[in-house]
């Protein structure tokens, strides 16, 4: 356990260093920044002012920004490290591979999730100051929902950084896959409903599938319950799920993929090469 | 000790070691001698358990990819290619010598002795460092814990002569105690450091005999070169091994012993200029 921390907390120190890392930040912490510059917290919509307002909007911002953000520094950090050979010497200590891949992983996670709810916490703490309410139960919410979707991601990216062996390759794979989950949104879902006469069944079933979707959908659950600007396949997700129970999966899956993806990551990493 | 039996490795169609067969004893110093291509980082990477293989390798009958803790406890590593480490080197420090269960006083004595200052660095990244401060830093890793097979590649190439001279004294300090396995495209370079010279070329070991050399690990060689007239290039490069001069006729300076071979190769370019050469071992305190 102890190589495990040791191994996050190098990990930690890493990438607080690194360019990535800056920009990451910088990007998320500036979002929130220009949503209060531009008053988003005066305007309304849908009855919704104030932080929730602004909440809502850094959450639509953060699923178009999030997942290849992750993706992409993830698999560029870790292939670019196998490159450049600090695998081949940190891996010449006696650690565990076990203690080494798992320590990187949750070092990463702090990483990537600290800037995206420290820029929340930020919002929050502003606005308590301007002397507003603060809709704990959304922030808690979408603190949830960040979390299970920067696992996910995380996972993926860990899984594309042990198969490819080049980061070039890892960071085309991964854009290929942030594509793939982008397009079946709307795009590919809707053309191939439209041409092949896609039972909705499948339909939904592929929405449900795609960590994408089910972070967009949860989101616009948590502003409005009834699902209006979904139209009819709010029925489905409604009457199958309910409020809470959608909320639990768009929860539950995005973590359990992201487990699943860094345990088959693992995999691949133990049985092969390691620099 | 260490056994590679019948060791392959292949990188897609790519055949890189062939059948490696080796037994390596305890006070063995080996010199990993071959050209790019010949397999010897692959083999180095086979006995540290970083690359899957056909055959078997054992070290103190203990397989390094599946006891790799157990294993690598008892090695000591320098790469070729300093790591691009952001951590600071105070940080780095701490980081080995914890999962080494070292002490990291021990190897911030070895990087003081090898001429740097630990308080000046321990606040610099790593990766900041200049070649040769780097390799330092990594030699002193490697021999600040108690470390019973030392693999060691490329290690003295961005060393200047002063610290070069430092490192073959904590070598000569462990030579009864550690096998070292010394990589190296030049068996000059290394030649002093060890009593016995593997050669590999494509895969293979196609060389394996002892090396027989009188000059101690840390002896120290006085010498004194006369030379027949002034010149520029000469004086630039003598002074590379901090020689002095008056007149830039007479250079005095000091060459550690393992290091002569070297030196010698460096004379060899200015033959027509030297008129005489001195050196006297003396042992060094």
């Amino acid at each position: 356990m102890k190589h495990l921390w040791l191994t996050a907390w190098a990990d930690i120190i890493e990438s607080l260093r690194a360019k990535w890392f800056i920009v990451y930040s910088c990007v998320f912490g500036g979002i929130v920044v220009l949503l209060f510059v531009f008053g988003i917290t005066e305007s309304r919509i849908m009855g919704f002012t104030g932080l929730t307002r602004l909440l809502i909007t850094y959450i639509q911002l953060t699923i178009a920004i999030l997942p290849v953000f992750i993706l992409i520094t993830t698999v560029r950090s870790v292939a670019g490290d196998r490159e450049a050979g600090v695998f081949e010497y940190l891996l010449s200590l006696p650690i565990s591979l076990s203690a080494w891949f798992w320590g990187r992983f949750l070092g990463r996670f702090v990483v990537v999730f600290l800037p995206v709810f420290l820029a929340m916490v930020g919002a929050v703490i502003w606005t308590s100051i301007k002397g507003a309410d603060i809709p704990w139960g959304l922030f808690a919410s979408y603190t949830g929902l960040l979390l299970a979707v920067a696992w996910c991601f995380l996972g993926i990216g860990m899984l594309i950084s042990s198969m490819a062996r080049s980061a070039d390759v890892a960071q085309g794979l991964a854009f290929m896959i942030w594509l793939t989950f982008l397009l079946f949104l709307d795009l590919i879902l809707l053309g191939i409903m439209i041409r092949e006469g896609l039972p909705s069944e499948t339909a939904v079933v592929l929405s449900l599938i795609n960590p994408l979707q089910v972070f967009r959908t949860a989101a616009m659950v948590l502003f409005d319950p009834q699902l209006v600007i979904l139209g009819p396949s709010a029925y489905v997700i409604l009457d199958r799920f309910t409020e809470t129970g959608y909320i639990i999966w768009a929860i539950a899956y995005p973590v359990l993929l992201g487990t699943i993806s860094a345990f088959t990551g693992y995999y691949l990493f133990k049985k092969g090469d390691l620099p | 000790m260490i056994k590679f039996d019948n060791i392959k490795k292949t990188f897609r169609r790519t055949e890189v070691l062939k059948g490696l067969n080796l037994d390596i004893n305890k006070g063995d110093r080996i010199a990993l001698v071959g050209s790019n291509g010949a397999g010897k980082t692959t083999m180095i990477r086979c006995l540290l358990g970083e690359y899957t293989y056909e055959g078997q390798v054992l070290v103190n009958g203990k397989c390094p990819r599946t006891e790799r803790e157990l294993v690598l406890k008892d090695i000591g590593f320098v790469p070729q290619l300093p790591p691009p480490l952001k951590m600071l080197v105070g940080q780095l420090i701490e980081f080995s010598a914890s999962l080494c269960d070292a002490d990291p006083k021990e190897m911030i004595s070895v990087l003081e002795r090898l001429g740097l200052s630990f308080d000046e660095l321990k606040a610099r990244p790593f990766v900041k460092l200049s070649g040769g401060q780097k390799q330092k830093l990594l030699i002193s890793i490697a021999l600040g814990r108690n470390a019973k097979i030392l693999i060691l590649d490329e290690p003295a190439a961005n060393l200047d002569p002063e610290a070069r001279h430092i490192f073959f004294q904590l070598l000569a300090e462990k030579k009864d105690d550690v096998v070292m396995l010394i990589s190296s495209h030049r068996l000059d370079e290394v030649a002093a450091l060890v009593n016995r010279v593997i050669e590999m070329d494509q895969g293979i070991v196609i060389l394996d005999d002892c090396v027989e050399d009188s000059v101690e690990l840390d002896s120290v060689l006085q010498s004194e070169i006369k030379i027949k007239r002034a010149d520029e290039a000469f004086a630039k490069a003598i002074k590379a091994w901090n020689f002095e001069s008056d007149g830039g006729m007479l250079w005095h300076g000091q060459v550690a012993g393992p290091d002569r071979l070297r030196f010698l190769g460096v004379l060899s370019r200015y033959a027509a200029i030297l008129q005489d050469i001195h050196m006297e071992e003396q042992k060094n305190d």
